[in-house]
Protein backbone atom coordinates (compact mmCIF):
# COMPACT_ATOMS: atom_id res chain seq x y z
CA UNK A 1 0.00 0.00 0.00
CA UNK A 2 1.22 3.03 -0.91
CA UNK A 3 1.87 5.94 1.33
CA UNK A 4 -1.00 7.99 -0.71
CA UNK A 5 -3.06 5.24 -0.44
CA UNK A 6 -2.91 4.67 3.42
CA UNK A 7 -3.77 8.40 3.97
CA UNK A 8 -6.99 8.52 1.87
CA UNK A 9 -8.08 5.86 3.67
CA UNK A 10 -7.53 7.53 7.05
CA UNK A 11 -9.35 10.02 5.75
CA UNK A 12 -12.10 7.87 4.77
CA UNK A 13 -12.12 6.32 7.90
CA UNK A 14 -12.55 9.62 9.33
CA UNK A 15 -15.53 10.90 7.43
CA UNK A 16 -17.51 7.66 8.47
CA UNK A 17 -16.36 8.85 12.01
CA UNK A 18 -17.98 11.99 11.60
CA UNK A 19 -20.99 10.45 10.45
CA UNK A 20 -21.07 8.06 13.93
CA UNK A 21 -20.51 11.66 15.32
CA UNK A 22 -23.02 13.45 13.74
CA UNK A 23 -26.20 10.82 14.22
CA UNK A 24 -24.72 10.48 18.00
CA UNK A 25 -25.55 14.72 18.27
CA UNK A 26 -29.09 14.06 17.42
CA UNK A 27 -29.81 12.77 20.41
CA UNK A 28 -30.66 16.21 21.70
CA UNK A 29 -32.24 18.75 19.90
CA UNK A 30 -29.54 21.23 21.45
CA UNK A 31 -26.74 19.69 19.91
CA UNK A 32 -28.89 18.50 16.92
CA UNK A 33 -27.67 21.39 14.69
CA UNK A 34 -23.99 20.87 15.57
CA UNK A 35 -24.44 16.72 14.59
CA UNK A 36 -25.46 17.77 11.28
CA UNK A 37 -22.81 20.54 10.41
CA UNK A 38 -20.41 17.08 11.41
CA UNK A 39 -21.74 14.89 9.59
CA UNK A 40 -21.72 17.52 6.24
CA UNK A 41 -17.81 17.95 7.19
CA UNK A 42 -17.52 14.09 6.89
CA UNK A 43 -19.04 14.00 4.12
CA UNK A 44 -17.17 17.18 2.35
CA UNK A 45 -13.77 15.69 3.01
CA UNK A 46 -14.89 12.18 1.86
CA UNK A 47 -15.73 13.54 -2.09
CA UNK A 48 -13.06 15.78 -1.62
CA UNK A 49 -10.20 12.95 -0.63
CA UNK A 50 -12.46 11.04 -3.88
CA UNK A 51 -11.53 13.92 -6.07
CA UNK A 52 -7.06 14.31 -5.01
CA UNK A 53 -7.52 9.98 -5.24
CA UNK A 54 -9.21 10.64 -9.07
CA UNK A 55 -6.61 13.44 -9.68
CA UNK A 56 -3.77 11.45 -8.57
CA UNK A 57 -4.36 8.47 -10.68
CA UNK A 58 -4.77 10.06 -13.62
CA UNK A 59 -7.14 7.62 -15.49
CA UNK A 60 -10.21 9.47 -16.12
CA UNK A 61 -10.89 10.71 -19.53
CA UNK A 62 -11.84 13.96 -20.29
CA UNK A 63 -15.14 12.81 -21.09
CA UNK A 64 -15.22 11.67 -17.75
CA UNK A 65 -14.54 14.78 -15.69
CA UNK A 66 -17.12 16.53 -18.06
CA UNK A 67 -19.98 14.00 -16.93
CA UNK A 68 -18.96 13.32 -13.67
CA UNK A 69 -19.17 17.37 -12.81
CA UNK A 70 -21.90 18.06 -15.07
CA UNK A 71 -23.52 14.89 -13.38
CA UNK A 72 -22.74 16.19 -9.69
CA UNK A 73 -23.86 20.03 -10.54
CA UNK A 74 -27.34 19.26 -11.73
CA UNK A 75 -28.36 16.64 -9.21
CA UNK A 76 -26.83 19.40 -6.82
CA UNK A 77 -28.59 22.39 -7.60
CA UNK A 78 -31.94 19.87 -8.06
CA UNK A 79 -31.36 18.87 -4.37
CA UNK A 80 -30.64 22.39 -3.27
CA UNK A 81 -33.63 23.65 -4.59
CA UNK A 82 -36.03 20.69 -3.29
CA UNK A 83 -34.69 21.60 -0.06
CA UNK A 84 -35.27 25.07 -0.22
CA UNK A 85 -38.51 24.94 -1.34
CA UNK A 86 -39.99 21.88 0.10
CA UNK A 87 -43.06 22.32 2.52
CA UNK A 88 -42.12 21.18 5.92
CA UNK A 89 -45.60 19.00 5.48
CA UNK A 90 -43.99 17.28 2.30
CA UNK A 91 -41.38 15.85 4.11
CA UNK A 92 -42.13 12.54 3.67
CA UNK A 93 -42.34 12.38 0.12
CA UNK A 94 -38.98 14.30 -0.25
CA UNK A 95 -36.93 11.63 2.18
CA UNK A 96 -38.81 9.12 -0.32
CA UNK A 97 -37.73 10.73 -3.28
CA UNK A 98 -34.00 10.67 -1.90
CA UNK A 99 -34.15 7.35 -1.11
CA UNK A 100 -35.30 6.71 -4.90
CA UNK A 101 -32.20 8.55 -5.94
CA UNK A 102 -29.65 7.01 -3.50
CA UNK A 103 -30.72 3.36 -4.42
CA UNK A 104 -30.66 4.50 -7.79
CA UNK A 105 -27.38 5.27 -7.70
CA UNK A 106 -26.25 2.69 -5.73
CA UNK A 107 -27.47 -0.24 -7.98
CA UNK A 108 -25.88 1.55 -11.13
CA UNK A 109 -22.69 1.90 -9.16
CA UNK A 110 -23.03 -2.19 -9.25
CA UNK A 111 -24.76 -2.25 -12.50
CA UNK A 112 -21.36 -0.54 -14.26
CA UNK A 113 -19.38 -2.62 -11.96
CA UNK A 114 -20.46 -5.78 -13.79
CA UNK A 115 -20.79 -4.73 -17.30
CA UNK A 116 -17.40 -3.76 -16.97
CA UNK A 117 -16.00 -6.76 -15.75
CA UNK A 118 -17.96 -8.65 -17.77
CA UNK A 119 -16.51 -7.45 -20.49
CA UNK A 120 -13.07 -8.01 -19.06
CA UNK A 121 -11.11 -11.47 -20.06
CA UNK A 122 -10.65 -12.40 -16.54
CA UNK A 123 -14.39 -12.80 -15.91
CA UNK A 124 -16.66 -11.70 -13.25
CA UNK A 125 -15.06 -12.95 -9.56
CA UNK A 126 -17.80 -14.71 -7.44
CA UNK A 127 -17.25 -12.82 -4.05
CA UNK A 128 -17.97 -9.73 -6.08
CA UNK A 129 -20.60 -10.98 -8.13
CA UNK A 130 -22.45 -11.44 -4.89
CA UNK A 131 -22.27 -8.46 -3.38
CA UNK A 132 -22.93 -6.78 -6.93
CA UNK A 133 -26.20 -8.53 -7.15
CA UNK A 134 -27.45 -7.66 -4.20
CA UNK A 135 -26.70 -4.44 -4.69
CA UNK A 136 -28.59 -4.20 -7.67
CA UNK A 137 -31.14 -6.27 -6.13
CA UNK A 138 -31.74 -4.10 -3.33
CA UNK A 139 -30.76 -0.55 -5.07
CA UNK A 140 -33.71 -1.26 -8.04
CA UNK A 141 -35.94 -2.27 -5.79
CA UNK A 142 -35.92 0.76 -3.36
CA UNK A 143 -35.50 2.85 -6.19
CA UNK A 144 -39.33 1.94 -7.98
CA UNK A 145 -40.59 1.15 -4.36
CA UNK A 146 -39.87 4.83 -3.34
CA UNK A 147 -41.09 6.25 -6.28
CA UNK A 148 -44.32 4.77 -5.78
CA UNK A 149 -44.47 5.66 -1.96
CA UNK A 150 -43.63 9.54 -2.78
CA UNK A 151 -46.03 9.44 -5.26
CA UNK A 152 -49.11 8.15 -2.84
CA UNK A 153 -48.35 10.52 -0.08
CA UNK A 154 -47.96 13.31 -3.06
CA UNK A 155 -51.57 12.21 -4.23
CA UNK A 156 -50.34 11.57 -7.45
CA UNK A 157 -50.87 7.93 -7.18
CA UNK A 158 -53.77 6.19 -5.62
CA UNK A 159 -53.02 6.39 -2.21
CA UNK A 160 -55.68 3.32 -1.64
CA UNK A 161 -54.29 0.21 -1.41
CA UNK A 162 -54.24 -0.98 -4.75
CA UNK A 163 -54.84 -4.87 -5.30
CA UNK A 164 -55.67 -6.97 -8.38
CA UNK A 165 -56.45 -10.59 -8.37
CA UNK A 166 -53.01 -12.01 -8.41
CA UNK A 167 -51.10 -9.35 -6.95
CA UNK A 168 -49.68 -11.14 -4.87
CA UNK A 169 -48.49 -14.21 -7.50
CA UNK A 170 -47.18 -11.34 -9.55
CA UNK A 171 -44.97 -10.57 -6.40
CA UNK A 172 -44.28 -13.62 -5.77
CA UNK A 173 -43.16 -13.94 -9.81
CA UNK A 174 -40.54 -11.19 -9.51
CA UNK A 175 -39.14 -12.46 -6.55
CA UNK A 176 -38.73 -15.69 -7.99
CA UNK A 177 -37.43 -13.79 -11.33
CA UNK A 178 -35.07 -11.74 -9.70
CA UNK A 179 -33.45 -14.09 -7.47
CA UNK A 180 -33.39 -17.19 -9.60
CA UNK A 181 -31.58 -15.21 -12.28
CA UNK A 182 -29.32 -13.20 -9.50
CA UNK A 183 -28.38 -16.99 -8.91
CA UNK A 184 -27.58 -18.25 -12.41
CA UNK A 185 -25.25 -15.26 -12.93
CA UNK A 186 -22.98 -16.25 -9.81
CA UNK A 187 -22.25 -18.97 -12.03
CA UNK A 188 -22.33 -17.72 -15.67
CA UNK A 189 -21.61 -14.13 -15.70
CA UNK A 190 -23.89 -12.70 -18.81
CA UNK A 191 -25.16 -8.93 -19.20
CA UNK A 192 -28.26 -10.07 -20.67
CA UNK A 193 -29.78 -12.03 -17.65
CA UNK A 194 -28.44 -8.74 -15.18
CA UNK A 195 -31.30 -6.77 -17.69
CA UNK A 196 -32.84 -9.56 -16.59
CA UNK A 197 -32.99 -8.91 -12.66
CA UNK A 198 -32.41 -5.58 -13.09
CA UNK A 199 -36.28 -5.43 -14.28
CA UNK A 200 -37.34 -8.27 -12.39
CA UNK A 201 -36.38 -6.08 -9.33
CA UNK A 202 -37.65 -2.53 -10.41
CA UNK A 203 -41.44 -4.54 -10.90
CA UNK A 204 -40.96 -5.99 -7.81
CA UNK A 205 -40.45 -2.62 -5.92
CA UNK A 206 -43.57 -0.97 -7.61
CA UNK A 207 -46.01 -4.42 -6.82
CA UNK A 208 -44.61 -3.83 -3.29
CA UNK A 209 -45.60 -1.15 -2.55
CA UNK A 210 -48.96 -0.19 -4.37
CA UNK A 211 -50.76 -3.01 -2.24
CA UNK A 212 -49.99 -0.58 0.92
CA UNK A 213 -52.31 1.97 1.95
CA UNK A 214 -51.36 5.91 2.58
CA UNK A 215 -51.46 5.59 6.31
CA UNK A 216 -48.69 3.11 6.46
CA UNK A 217 -46.84 4.99 3.71
CA UNK A 218 -44.15 6.40 6.34
CA UNK A 219 -43.25 3.07 8.16
CA UNK A 220 -42.29 1.90 4.34
CA UNK A 221 -40.41 5.08 3.59
CA UNK A 222 -38.35 4.26 7.03
CA UNK A 223 -37.75 0.70 5.13
CA UNK A 224 -37.15 1.91 2.12
CA UNK A 225 -34.57 4.24 3.50
CA UNK A 226 -32.76 1.70 5.40
CA UNK A 227 -32.78 -0.66 2.13
CA UNK A 228 -30.81 2.33 1.05
CA UNK A 229 -28.37 2.20 2.59
CA UNK A 230 -28.15 -1.65 2.76
CA UNK A 231 -27.47 -1.33 -0.96
CA UNK A 232 -24.82 1.68 -0.48
CA UNK A 233 -22.96 -0.52 1.68
CA UNK A 234 -23.17 -3.26 -1.03
CA UNK A 235 -22.07 -0.32 -3.07
CA UNK A 236 -18.93 0.25 -0.53
CA UNK A 237 -18.29 -3.98 -0.84
CA UNK A 238 -18.02 -3.28 -5.06
CA UNK A 239 -15.78 -0.90 -5.06
CA UNK A 240 -13.71 -1.89 -2.13
CA UNK A 241 -14.61 1.60 -0.55
CA UNK A 242 -14.78 1.90 3.79
CA UNK A 243 -16.39 4.89 3.79
CA UNK A 244 -19.68 3.46 1.75
CA UNK A 245 -19.78 0.28 3.69
CA UNK A 246 -19.77 2.03 7.12
CA UNK A 247 -21.92 5.05 5.87
CA UNK A 248 -24.89 2.41 4.28
CA UNK A 249 -24.49 0.08 7.46
CA UNK A 250 -25.31 3.15 9.76
CA UNK A 251 -28.19 3.93 7.74
CA UNK A 252 -29.20 0.51 7.42
CA UNK A 253 -29.21 -0.19 11.09
CA UNK A 254 -30.97 3.22 11.98
CA UNK A 255 -33.48 2.67 9.62
CA UNK A 256 -34.38 -0.16 11.05
CA UNK A 257 -34.53 0.62 14.38
CA UNK A 258 -37.13 3.98 13.46
CA UNK A 259 -38.91 1.48 11.11
CA UNK A 260 -39.55 -0.50 14.43
CA UNK A 261 -40.32 2.05 16.76
CA UNK A 262 -42.52 3.47 13.99
CA UNK A 263 -44.10 0.03 13.46
CA UNK A 264 -44.86 -0.46 17.16
CA UNK A 265 -46.13 3.19 17.92
CA UNK A 266 -48.95 2.56 15.01
CA UNK A 267 -49.97 -0.72 17.48
CA UNK A 268 -48.53 -2.67 13.52
CA UNK A 269 -46.63 -5.27 12.68
CA UNK A 270 -44.64 -4.62 9.84
CA UNK A 271 -45.73 -8.11 8.55
CA UNK A 272 -49.54 -6.62 8.42
CA UNK A 273 -47.79 -3.66 6.77
CA UNK A 274 -45.87 -5.52 4.00
CA UNK A 275 -49.45 -7.47 3.60
CA UNK A 276 -50.99 -4.70 2.88
CA UNK A 277 -54.88 -3.73 2.07
CA UNK A 278 -55.16 -2.05 5.45
CA UNK A 279 -54.26 1.97 5.50
CA UNK A 280 -57.36 3.61 4.71
CA UNK A 281 -60.10 2.82 6.99
CA UNK A 282 -62.65 3.99 4.73
CA UNK A 283 -63.27 0.37 3.16
CA UNK A 284 -63.64 -0.68 6.51
CA UNK A 285 -66.96 -1.98 8.62
CA UNK A 286 -69.13 1.15 8.82
CA UNK A 287 -70.61 -0.24 12.27
CA UNK A 288 -73.64 0.98 12.96
CA UNK A 289 -73.39 4.74 12.87
CA UNK A 290 -72.08 6.68 16.23
CA UNK A 291 -73.41 4.94 18.96
CA UNK A 292 -74.29 7.63 21.18
CA UNK A 293 -74.99 11.36 21.57
CA UNK A 294 -72.53 13.83 19.95
CA UNK A 295 -72.46 17.29 21.59
CA UNK A 296 -71.43 20.28 18.74
CA UNK A 297 -70.00 23.15 20.04
CA UNK A 298 -69.28 26.85 18.56
CA UNK A 299 -66.39 29.05 18.36
CA UNK A 300 -67.66 31.43 21.10
CA UNK A 301 -68.45 28.64 23.49
CA UNK A 302 -65.17 27.03 22.67
CA UNK A 303 -63.40 29.85 23.20
CA UNK A 304 -65.17 30.86 26.88
CA UNK A 305 -63.63 27.49 27.99
CA UNK A 306 -60.61 28.04 27.03
CA UNK A 307 -60.84 31.47 28.36
CA UNK A 308 -61.21 30.74 31.48
CA UNK A 309 -59.11 27.57 31.92
CA UNK A 310 -56.12 27.15 34.15
CA UNK A 311 -54.31 24.57 31.69
CA UNK A 312 -54.86 23.90 28.42
CA UNK A 313 -53.39 20.96 26.78
CA UNK A 314 -53.25 20.86 22.42
CA UNK A 315 -53.49 17.53 20.88
CA UNK A 316 -52.48 18.18 17.35
CA UNK A 317 -53.03 15.29 15.01
CA UNK A 318 -52.30 14.13 11.25
CA UNK A 319 -56.22 16.40 10.45
CA UNK A 320 -53.51 19.40 11.71
CA UNK A 321 -50.91 19.01 9.39
CA UNK A 322 -52.93 18.05 6.32
CA UNK A 323 -54.33 21.19 6.67
CA UNK A 324 -51.17 22.83 7.48
CA UNK A 325 -52.73 24.81 10.32
CA UNK A 326 -49.78 24.40 12.70
CA UNK A 327 -49.21 28.55 12.59
CA UNK A 328 -53.00 28.81 13.67
CA UNK A 329 -52.88 26.81 16.30
CA UNK A 330 -49.22 28.28 17.82
CA UNK A 331 -51.02 31.50 17.24
CA UNK A 332 -54.31 30.23 19.60
CA UNK A 333 -51.69 29.32 21.98
CA UNK A 334 -49.64 32.47 22.23
CA UNK A 335 -53.36 34.31 23.10
CA UNK A 336 -54.56 31.93 25.69
CA UNK A 337 -50.48 32.09 27.48
CA UNK A 338 -50.55 36.03 26.95
CA UNK A 339 -53.56 35.66 29.36
CA UNK A 340 -52.20 33.40 31.64
CA UNK A 341 -52.98 29.97 31.12
CA UNK A 342 -51.54 27.69 31.05
CA UNK A 343 -50.40 25.50 27.17
CA UNK A 344 -48.52 22.83 26.22
CA UNK A 345 -48.72 20.08 23.49
CA UNK A 346 -49.44 16.75 23.82
CA UNK A 347 -47.41 14.95 20.91
CA UNK A 348 -48.09 10.78 20.18
CA UNK A 349 -45.25 9.21 18.89
CA UNK A 350 -46.83 9.14 15.31
CA UNK A 351 -48.73 12.21 15.25
CA UNK A 352 -48.34 13.86 11.77
CA UNK A 353 -47.00 11.37 9.17
CA UNK A 354 -44.24 9.84 10.77
CA UNK A 355 -42.40 10.21 14.01
CA UNK A 356 -41.14 13.06 15.33
CA UNK A 357 -42.93 15.07 12.08
CA UNK A 358 -45.39 16.96 14.37
CA UNK A 359 -42.08 18.40 16.43
CA UNK A 360 -40.61 19.69 12.82
CA UNK A 361 -44.54 20.97 11.82
CA UNK A 362 -44.68 22.92 15.03
CA UNK A 363 -41.52 23.88 15.40
CA UNK A 364 -41.66 25.57 11.92
CA UNK A 365 -44.60 27.71 13.21
CA UNK A 366 -41.74 28.80 16.02
CA UNK A 367 -43.13 26.96 19.31
CA UNK A 368 -41.05 26.27 21.43
CA UNK A 369 -39.84 22.15 21.99
CA UNK A 370 -39.58 22.34 25.88
CA UNK A 371 -43.65 23.44 25.42
CA UNK A 372 -43.98 19.80 24.02
CA UNK A 373 -44.93 16.94 25.82
CA UNK A 374 -44.05 13.27 24.43
CA UNK A 375 -46.74 10.82 25.38
CA UNK A 376 -45.64 9.45 28.48
CA UNK A 377 -44.40 12.97 29.76
CA UNK A 378 -48.30 14.23 29.08
CA UNK A 379 -50.54 11.34 30.20
CA UNK A 380 -50.19 11.95 33.88
CA UNK A 381 -50.95 15.54 33.50
CA UNK A 382 -54.32 15.19 31.33
CA UNK A 383 -56.54 15.02 35.28
CA UNK A 384 -54.88 18.69 35.53
CA UNK A 385 -56.19 20.32 32.17
CA UNK A 386 -59.28 22.05 31.96
CA UNK A 387 -59.43 21.73 28.47
CA UNK A 388 -57.84 19.21 26.03
CA UNK A 389 -58.02 20.61 22.44
CA UNK A 390 -58.11 17.89 20.26
CA UNK A 391 -57.42 19.08 16.65
CA UNK A 392 -57.28 16.80 13.75
CA UNK A 393 -56.32 13.90 15.88
CA UNK A 394 -58.08 10.40 15.68
CA UNK A 395 -57.20 7.10 16.44
CA UNK A 396 -54.52 7.93 18.77
CA UNK A 397 -57.07 9.56 21.30
CA UNK A 398 -59.42 6.63 21.43
CA UNK A 399 -60.29 4.87 24.75
CA UNK A 400 -61.35 1.85 22.76
CA UNK A 401 -57.67 1.10 22.84
CA UNK A 402 -57.54 0.14 26.28
CA UNK A 403 -59.80 -2.54 25.71
CA UNK A 404 -59.22 -5.83 24.31
CA UNK A 405 -60.99 -7.14 20.50
CA UNK A 406 -61.01 -3.77 18.57
CA UNK A 407 -58.72 -2.74 15.54
CA UNK A 408 -56.83 -0.93 17.92
CA UNK A 409 -56.53 -2.66 21.24
CA UNK A 410 -53.45 -2.61 22.83
CA UNK A 411 -52.19 0.88 20.71
CA UNK A 412 -50.56 3.48 23.08
CA UNK A 413 -52.97 6.40 22.75
CA UNK A 414 -53.25 9.55 24.88
CA UNK A 415 -55.18 9.96 27.72
CA UNK A 416 -57.16 12.72 26.55
CA UNK A 417 -60.35 11.78 28.25
CA UNK A 418 -58.99 12.17 32.27
CA UNK A 419 -59.48 15.85 30.97
CA UNK A 420 -61.78 17.65 32.87
CA UNK A 421 -63.49 18.67 29.03
CA UNK A 422 -62.88 18.12 25.86
CA UNK A 423 -62.92 20.47 22.94
CA UNK A 424 -62.62 18.10 19.42
CA UNK A 425 -61.90 20.49 15.84
CA UNK A 426 -62.87 17.91 13.28
CA UNK A 427 -64.17 18.25 9.94
CA UNK A 428 -66.77 15.13 10.30
CA UNK A 429 -67.42 12.29 12.34
CA UNK A 430 -65.85 10.10 9.62
CA UNK A 431 -63.15 7.75 10.93
CA UNK A 432 -59.47 7.69 11.14
CA UNK A 433 -57.11 4.59 10.31
CA UNK A 434 -58.22 2.53 11.99
CA UNK A 435 -62.22 2.49 10.44
CA UNK A 436 -63.89 2.30 13.89
CA UNK A 437 -66.23 4.94 16.49
CA UNK A 438 -63.90 6.94 18.37
CA UNK A 439 -65.01 6.60 21.92
CA UNK A 440 -63.76 9.99 22.61
CA UNK A 441 -66.21 11.63 20.55
CA UNK A 442 -69.47 10.35 22.63
CA UNK A 443 -68.08 11.05 26.02
CA UNK A 444 -70.48 13.39 27.90
CA UNK A 445 -67.16 15.74 28.96
CA UNK A 446 -66.57 15.76 25.16
CA UNK A 447 -68.02 18.56 22.99
CA UNK A 448 -67.20 18.33 19.27
CA UNK A 449 -66.49 21.56 16.76
CA UNK A 450 -66.83 20.92 13.29
CA UNK A 451 -65.01 22.92 11.11
CA UNK A 452 -61.39 22.49 8.99
CA UNK A 453 -58.46 22.77 11.21
CA UNK A 454 -57.04 25.93 10.36
CA UNK A 455 -60.63 27.86 10.08
CA UNK A 456 -61.15 26.64 13.36
CA UNK A 457 -58.40 27.65 14.64
CA UNK A 458 -58.83 31.35 13.32
CA UNK A 459 -61.94 31.63 14.46
CA UNK A 460 -61.48 30.70 18.08
CA UNK A 461 -57.99 32.51 18.05
CA UNK A 462 -60.27 36.02 17.23
CA UNK A 463 -63.11 34.46 19.92
CA UNK A 464 -60.38 34.42 22.38
CA UNK A 465 -59.04 38.18 21.65
CA UNK A 466 -62.51 39.15 21.93
CA UNK A 467 -63.31 38.05 25.39
CA UNK A 468 -59.53 38.90 26.79
CA UNK A 469 -59.06 41.90 25.26
CA UNK B 1 -9.09 -11.45 -2.32
CA UNK B 2 -10.97 -13.65 0.52
CA UNK B 3 -9.04 -11.20 3.21
CA UNK B 4 -9.92 -8.11 1.79
CA UNK B 5 -13.73 -9.33 2.07
CA UNK B 6 -13.42 -10.51 5.40
CA UNK B 7 -12.34 -7.01 6.32
CA UNK B 8 -15.19 -5.30 4.52
CA UNK B 9 -17.59 -7.79 6.03
CA UNK B 10 -16.17 -7.34 9.61
CA UNK B 11 -16.45 -3.53 9.20
CA UNK B 12 -20.11 -3.52 8.07
CA UNK B 13 -21.09 -6.13 10.89
CA UNK B 14 -19.51 -3.37 13.16
CA UNK B 15 -20.84 -0.80 11.55
CA UNK B 16 -24.10 -2.17 11.67
CA UNK B 17 -24.18 -2.64 16.00
CA UNK B 18 -23.26 0.94 16.07
CA UNK B 19 -26.04 2.12 14.05
CA UNK B 20 -28.66 0.54 16.70
CA UNK B 21 -26.26 1.99 19.78
CA UNK B 22 -26.22 5.06 18.64
CA UNK B 23 -30.20 5.37 17.27
CA UNK B 24 -32.12 4.08 20.11
CA UNK B 25 -31.61 6.98 22.21
CA UNK B 26 -33.06 9.56 20.12
CA UNK B 27 -35.67 10.89 21.08
CA UNK B 28 -38.94 10.83 19.13
CA UNK B 29 -39.00 14.59 19.04
CA UNK B 30 -35.74 14.36 16.26
CA UNK B 31 -37.15 11.39 14.44
CA UNK B 32 -38.26 13.00 11.43
CA UNK B 33 -34.92 14.87 11.46
CA UNK B 34 -33.30 11.94 12.07
CA UNK B 35 -34.70 9.72 9.26
CA UNK B 36 -33.71 13.31 7.18
CA UNK B 37 -30.13 12.87 8.56
CA UNK B 38 -29.47 9.47 7.53
CA UNK B 39 -30.82 9.86 4.40
CA UNK B 40 -28.18 12.38 3.72
CA UNK B 41 -25.62 9.98 5.04
CA UNK B 42 -26.15 7.47 2.52
CA UNK B 43 -25.61 10.26 -0.71
CA UNK B 44 -22.11 9.20 0.41
CA UNK B 45 -22.74 6.75 -2.68
CA UNK B 46 -21.53 10.03 -4.49
CA UNK B 47 -17.88 9.24 -3.90
CA UNK B 48 -18.88 5.79 -5.95
CA UNK B 49 -20.37 7.52 -8.60
CA UNK B 50 -17.56 9.45 -8.88
CA UNK B 51 -14.95 6.46 -9.02
CA UNK B 52 -16.98 5.07 -11.33
CA UNK B 53 -16.54 7.87 -14.41
CA UNK B 54 -13.16 7.22 -13.54
CA UNK B 55 -13.73 3.52 -14.86
CA UNK B 56 -16.08 4.26 -17.70
CA UNK B 57 -14.83 3.75 -21.00
CA UNK B 58 -17.53 3.45 -23.45
CA UNK B 59 -20.92 5.40 -24.05
CA UNK B 60 -22.71 3.19 -21.93
CA UNK B 61 -20.26 3.84 -19.00
CA UNK B 62 -20.82 6.96 -19.20
CA UNK B 63 -24.24 7.24 -19.69
CA UNK B 64 -24.34 5.10 -16.22
CA UNK B 65 -21.92 7.11 -14.77
CA UNK B 66 -23.81 10.41 -15.24
CA UNK B 67 -27.11 9.40 -14.32
CA UNK B 68 -25.57 8.21 -11.02
CA UNK B 69 -23.65 11.53 -10.87
CA UNK B 70 -27.22 13.14 -10.75
CA UNK B 71 -28.66 11.09 -8.14
CA UNK B 72 -26.58 10.60 -5.51
CA UNK B 73 -25.73 14.38 -5.57
CA UNK B 74 -28.88 15.27 -5.30
CA UNK B 75 -29.44 13.07 -2.49
CA UNK B 76 -26.12 14.31 -0.56
CA UNK B 77 -26.77 18.02 -1.11
CA UNK B 78 -30.55 17.99 -1.04
CA UNK B 79 -30.49 15.46 2.12
CA UNK B 80 -28.28 17.97 4.40
CA UNK B 81 -30.07 20.94 3.51
CA UNK B 82 -33.41 19.86 4.59
CA UNK B 83 -31.73 18.62 7.74
CA UNK B 84 -30.28 21.49 8.50
CA UNK B 85 -33.17 23.41 7.49
CA UNK B 86 -35.43 21.75 10.36
CA UNK B 87 -33.39 21.68 12.65
CA UNK B 88 -32.48 25.34 12.78
CA UNK B 89 -36.42 25.73 13.21
CA UNK B 90 -36.16 24.29 16.84
CA UNK B 91 -35.82 26.40 19.54
CA UNK B 92 -35.60 26.26 23.46
CA UNK B 93 -37.29 29.53 23.50
CA UNK B 94 -39.72 31.43 21.88
CA UNK B 95 -37.87 33.81 18.47
CA UNK B 96 -36.80 36.88 19.69
CA UNK B 97 -37.92 37.02 23.24
CA UNK B 98 -34.13 36.70 24.96
CA UNK B 99 -35.59 36.28 28.69
CA UNK B 100 -37.74 32.98 28.49
CA UNK B 101 -41.35 33.02 28.53
CA UNK B 102 -43.54 34.27 25.39
CA UNK B 103 -42.69 37.68 25.37
CA UNK B 104 -44.42 38.75 22.67
CA UNK B 105 -46.03 41.81 21.15
CA UNK B 106 -49.91 42.49 22.01
CA UNK B 107 -51.20 41.51 19.33
CA UNK B 108 -49.56 38.15 19.28
CA UNK B 109 -48.08 38.32 15.48
CA UNK B 110 -44.35 37.68 15.14
CA UNK B 111 -42.38 35.25 12.99
CA UNK B 112 -43.57 33.54 9.92
CA UNK B 113 -47.29 33.26 9.54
Amino acid sequence: MSGFTWVTQLIYVAAAACFVLGLHLMNNPASARRGNQISTGGMVIAVATTFAIIVHAGLISATGWAVMIAGALIGGGAGLYVARTVQMTAMPQLVSVFNAVGGGAAALVAIHDYVNLAGASAGVPEATTVTTLLDVLIGAVTFSGSIIAAGKLQGLINASPVQFPGSRAVNIAMAVIGIGAAIYLIVTPSVGVLIIVIVAALVFGVTMVMPIGGADMPVVISLLNAFTGTAVAMAGFVIGNWALIIAGALVGASGGILTKLMADAMNRSLRNIMIGGFGTGDAQVAVAGPAGDVRSTTADDAAIQLAYAQKVIIVPGYGLAAAQAQHQAAELAKVLEEHGVEVSYAIHPVAGRMPGHMNVLLAEANVPYPQLKEMDEINPEFPRADVALVVGANDVTNPAARRPGTAISGMPILDVDNAKTIIVIKRSMGHGYAGIDNELYTNPKTSMFFADAKSALTELTAAVKTLVG
Amino acid sequence: MTSTLLTDITIFVLAVLVGFEVISKVPATLHTPLMSAANSIHGIVLVGAMLIAVTAGNALGYVLAFIAAVFAAMNVVGGYVVTGRMLKMFHRRPVGAPDGRAAVSADGREGPA
